[in-house]
């Protein structure tokens, strides 16, 4: 597929690749600096500069008007940066104030100068490009030029990791070992002047911040190490805009700005859902299995104080089985569907804890039979715990035990132990136990 | 002579000396015509009530605000000459928790300003802070990411960070707010071990019934200074009084209305 491409294209994928791989590495550090905003001030700043400088050399010849373009871009997105921290630093305003009064005053210049370009030559159309971005309208020199640029980028960011990291993380610290924060802070901002520049042909002005932040965002929802964030942002990055630009090059008039910017959404958009660390799903999915794992664990509870109840469990433990327990009488236990109840068993069965019998009966088996009698006594322990600890009342114990019995580390238990000196395997309930025979007799007919 | 000269020699080595500082946050004085001495191998508690300017004054001594007036002195030298030989250790929730990095990965940032630009973390910095996480008993949270830290535990990675910095003056911002009881004792312990080796503490505390077993020698701050000097002599009631006894107010009052007519916020 690759060498199905034109040379020019293939110089084009090369340059925009790196700089999604800039924009990826570059992200991370701005949004962890929390300057993801300057950012987007600072290439909305570009405009007027953009605007004067085609204004200026409209009548010259393409090559020399494309450097003195990307210069007026440059120097008109510093000028916006400087003037977001001036602001903040002289006058008494704040950040985002400062943000959205250079982003609109600039931009809105830029906007007035196009139109009067249009007015006065008539060719201001060309413009659009660096606004909404066309890579295929690249010619190859200010391609390679534009790589270089981009590949730059990605070696200052990657021999200043741990400078970065530790202005992002504690400036503080930064300042009382003599590192010249102000300066670091400028650093970050000139290398989004120049991946604005950089990329002002490929995405445009408008879109290269999403092409900053997106890429970074998503890279968090997989992972809490930098190292791998900034791995995984700069893939993110260069490959939306490689796709973006092979897309735009196969598709007429489709412009390859929007089109790497969506690509980078979509890599959000799975990121948010399936990430790893933070994705939605996997976290629905990890309580999920963690409620389920706390459900059996209940059930078992029950179960064991089911036989107690019944004076069945020394019986059990000698015959190395239980007798069955009607599935009906637990379910009432805790308020579960009889269906939900069943796939809990189901589980418990193919991890060899119980046996599901006939007519809806579960047998606990020895294995089940020595989890059930550990995770009762955990219980119990924290009960007796909070009864004579925390002068709680016996049933309030029982709820809250419920509760953080889930919770108990072996260290926990052995100062339990220690406190309560419980020596019995198995100490009494504080409350009498709801399960008492007569109550189950009498809900056995209504599962014959 | 240059001032500077007859400050050097006046003061001679001692950890910290601080002449005459006023430091104020927009108009707004914080602290006033401070004055002290702090000498070697002291355990110095900085004690006052809320907006006394403790932690301003860490922060002076650091040259993180700027002072108005006044010389500081750290061994003899400013601070910006001589920062290898102080760690400053910034209050807890000053850093966000959730930033993606190990326990290990901050306690060797410790070592960045002994390693320069470009300078890449190696084996011996590795070392030294495995061992400063030995030191603070975490060296089994080495690898755990930083969200999942009781407060505790980052009080102690904070600790195990300044350890690796070697330094010999360590200006620690409320080390012991909102710790458990097993990590004060464990930075109590750690504070007595520095202290054996020489090295002189600074610690803005804010537990009054724990400052005679801490600390030997004690500042009193309230805006300007109350007393200076060993435990024993300035923890009297009468001291405490004139610190907690209420602020400058009409001080404040005129600073304030400076501070309107200039046209702050």
């Amino acid at each position: 597929m690759f060498l199905g491409l034109e040379y020019n294209t293939r110089v084009v994928l090369l340059g925009t690749t790196f700089l999604g791989c800039a924009c990826g590495l570059l992200g991370v550090y701005l949004l962890l600096r929390r300057r993801a905003l300057l950012g987007d001030a600072i290439s909305h700043a570009t405009l007027p500069g953009v605007a004067l400088a085609f204004l200026w050399t409209a009548a010259q010849d393409a090559e020399k008007s494309l450097s003195v373009i990307l210069m007026g871009a440059a120097v008109s997105g510093t000028l916006g940066g400087l003037t977001v921290l001036a602001l903040r630093h002289a006058g008494k305003i704040r950040e985002d104030a400062a943000l959205g009064i250079v982003l609109s005053v600039f931009f809105g210049a830029g906007v007035a100068l196009v139109k009067i370009g249009q007015h006065v030559g008539g060719q201001a159309s060309g413009l659009d490009r660096f606004i909404y971005g066309r890579a295929a309208a690249m010619t190859s020199e200010s391609v390679w030029l534009n790589g270089a640029a981009a590949l730059f980028i990605v070696l200052v960011v990657l021999s200043l990791g741990k400078e970065l990291k530790l202005l992002c993380f504690d400036q503080q610290l930064a300042r009382s070992q003599g590192w010249p924060v102000v300066l670091l802070d400028l650093l970050l901002m000139v290398l989004v002047v120049a991946v604005t520049v950089v990329g002002l042909q490929a995405v445009g002005l408008l879109m290269i911040i999403a092409l900053q932040v997106t890429p970074a965002a998503s890279s968090r929802f997989w992972t809490h190490k930098l190292s791998l964030m900034l791995i995984i942002s700069a893939m993110i990055g260069a490959i939306s805009c490689a796709g973006g630009t092979l897309l735009s090059a196969e598709v007429d008039k489709l412009p390859s700005g929007a089109t790497i910017v969506l690509l980078a959404c979509g890599a959000f958009a799975i990121s948010f859902v399936f990430g790893t660390e933070r994705g939605v799903w996997w976290q629905f999915a990890r309580q999920r299995r963690l409620r389920h794992q706390q459900d059996q664990q209940h059930l078992l509870r029950v179960a064991c104080e089911y036989l107690e109840c019944r004076s069945e469990l020394p019986e059990a433990i000698e015959n190395r089985s239980s007798s069955p327990v009607p599935l009906g009488d637990l379910a009432k236990q805790r308020d579960w569907s009889l269906a939900y109840l069943r796939r809990l068993c189901k589980r418990l069965q193919s991890s060899g804890v119980v046996v599901l019998g006939a007519d809806r009966t579960i047998q606990l088996t020895p294995r089940g039979l020595t989890l059930a009698r550990q995770v009762v006594r955990y219980h119990r322990l924290l009960e007796h715990y909070m009864v004579t600890s925390a002068e709680a009342l016996a049933g309030q114990a029982d709820r809250e035990a419920d509760y953080l019995e889930h919770g108990l580390l072996p260290e926990h238990l052995a100062e339990l132990e220690g406190l309560l000196d419980a020596q019995s395997l198995l100490p009494p309930s504080p409350h009498p136990l709801k399960l008492t025979p007569p109550l189950s007799e009498e809900s056995l007919p209504d599962k014959i | 002579m240059s001032s500077e000269n007859v400050l050097e020699n006046f003061s001679g080595e001692l950890p910290l000396v601080v002449r005459d500082v006023t430091v104020a946050y927009q108009r707004k004085p914080v602290l006033w015509n401070v004055s002290l001495e702090i000498p070697t191998g002291k355990l110095v508690g900085l004690v006052g009530p809320n907006g006394a300017g403790k932690s301003t004054l860490l922060k002076a001594i650091v040259d993180m605000v700027p002072r108005i007036s006044g010389e500081i002195r750290v061994f003899g030298k400013a601070f910006r000459r001589n920062r290898k030989r102080i760690a400053y250790v910034p209050q807890r929730e000053s850093v966000d928790w959730d930033f993606p990095a190990t326990v290990l990965d901050v306690v060797l940032m410790g070592t960045y300003g002994e390693l320069g630009w470009f300078a890449r973390v190696g084996a011996k910095q590795r070392m030294a802070a495995m061992d400063a996480l030995r030191r603070m008993e975490i060296e089994h949270l080495a690898a755990r990411q930083i969200s999942q830290l009781s407060g505790g535990q980052q009080q102690r990675t904070f600790l195990a960070r300044a350890l690796v910095q070697t330094a010999d003056l360590y200006l620690m911002d409320e080390p012991f707010a909102a710790v458990d009881a097993s990590t004060e004792k464990a930075i109590v312990t750690l504070m007595r071990e520095l202290q054996r080796l020489e090295k002189t503490i600074v610690v803005v505390h804010h537990d009054l019934h724990t400052v005679p077993e801490y600390f030997d020698y004690l500042v009193l701050l309230n805006m300007r200074l109350v007393a200076a000097g060993p435990t024993k002599q300035v923890f009297t009631q009468k001291n405490l009084q004139k610190t907690y006894g209420g602020k400058l107010t009409l001080l404040e009052e005129i600073g304030e209305a400076m501070r309107l007519r200039e046209g702050g916020v």
